[in-house]
């Protein structure tokens, strides 16, 4: 078990595309396990992806149940190949990242998103994600493709998007 | 040694000021930091942080024929400044209404008093002459607690005035 160094922007390997995980074996769950070490050690993360610790296959580790306010989440999820299959729904949300420091910028995300992925053990799973854990997903997802949040950021100051939720006192 | 100064210019709006000015201030070898753009009642207006290793009468000299050719106003202060120390706001707070002398002062003092460090405020004053509507949207650090902000807003926006509140949850991934 190690912690892995995280890349930082401008770090050039950040816009590089991840390629499929072929067979999952020992060596691939290994790398999980470090990945996973990694993201545990990092201040307040939610999801890490491969790409992020230099690694360019289709790897990302989502965890949204130490929210500050709970959200609804699947636990700690392991996504191996993972591939959205419908999206729901816009939202805007403030979103920082490991790989850049000391910035966060508005971004729009789908509110909800279904997905499939194999798991640590190869099995196809199939997932329904929403808010706080959907935008976590497409976040990680993002880095597979070579995408930062810093690609899809939005104005600053507006809410193009209001909240779907409008609560009147 | 270099220091930070905070650049402040005010004037007519026309395009091209930013260039102007950005590209004069990296002639003179100035770093630029930290910048906030806005327009506000036609008026061009910025605040910059720039980084020069002369005085402020230098940085001043520097700046006097763009400001002077683009009609603007400056203003420099030497400044205690770092940048990569960004603090996150974990409110944002919306309130409307219609314009009336007094409600920025009434709800921000409540909101201060709860606990509310205002990192970054906007307002505007829409509608129409006759019936003027005051927004304001701030983002912030709730110190004492998002309810705290919530029960002051509650007692100032009793009277005709719209505020909402909710919680910035950033996600770092
Ligand atoms: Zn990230």
């Amino acid at each position: 078990m190690a912690v892995l160094e995280i890349l930082t922007y401008p770090d050039e390997r950040l816009k590089q595309e991840a390629t499929p995980v072929g067979a999952i074996d020992d060596e691939v769950r290994t790398f999980i396990a470090d990945l996973e070490e990694t993201m545990d050690a990092g201040p307040g993360g939610v999801g890490i992806a491969a790409p992020q610790v230099g690694r360019f296959q289709r790897i990302v580790i989502v965890d949204c149940s130490k929210t500050r306010k709970p959200v609804p989440n699947h636990g700690r999820l392991f996504l191996i190949n993972p591939e959205i299959t419908q999206w729901d729904g816009m939202v805007v949300g403030r979103e920082g990242c490991m790989s850049v420091p000391d910035y966060t910028g508005n971004v729009i995300r789908a509110e909800a998103v279904t997905l499939k992925a194999l798991d640590l053990d190869g099995n196809e799973q199939e997932y329904h994600c929403e808010g706080f854990e959907a935008r976590a997903i497409q976040h990680e997802m993002d880095h597979l493709d070579g995408m930062l949040f810093l690609d899809r950021l939005v104005s600053r100051r507006n809410d193009l998007f209001k909240r779907k939720v409008y609560q009147k006192k | 040694m270099s220091h930070w100064y905070m650049l402040t210019l005010v004037g007519k709006d026309r395009p091209g000021i930013v260039a102007h000015v950005s590209a004069a201030l990296f002639d003179g070898g100035c770093n630029l930091g930290e910048a906030s753009m806005m327009r506000l009642g036609g008026n061009f207006t910025i605040m910059l942080m720039v980084e020069y290793e002369g005085n402020k009468k230098g940085l001043d000299d520097m700046l006097e024929p763009v400001a002077d050719s683009m009609g603007l106003h400056r203003h420099i202060d030497r400044i205690d400044a770092e940048l990569h120390h960004h603090l996150e706001p974990d409110v944002r707070i919306t309130v409307y209404g219609a314009d009336r002398a007094g409600i920025v002062a009434r709800i921000t003092g409540a909101l201060a008093e709860a606990g509310l460090h205002i990192l970054d405020m906007e307002s505007s004053v829409a509608g129409t002459e006759q019936k003027p509507i005051y927004i304001m949207q701030i983002e912030g650090h709730a110190a004492e607690g998002i309810e705290a902000l919530q029960s002051a807003l509650d007692i100032v926006t009793s009277d005709g005035i719209e505020a909402q509140l909710e919680s910035i949850e950033t996600l770092i991934g």
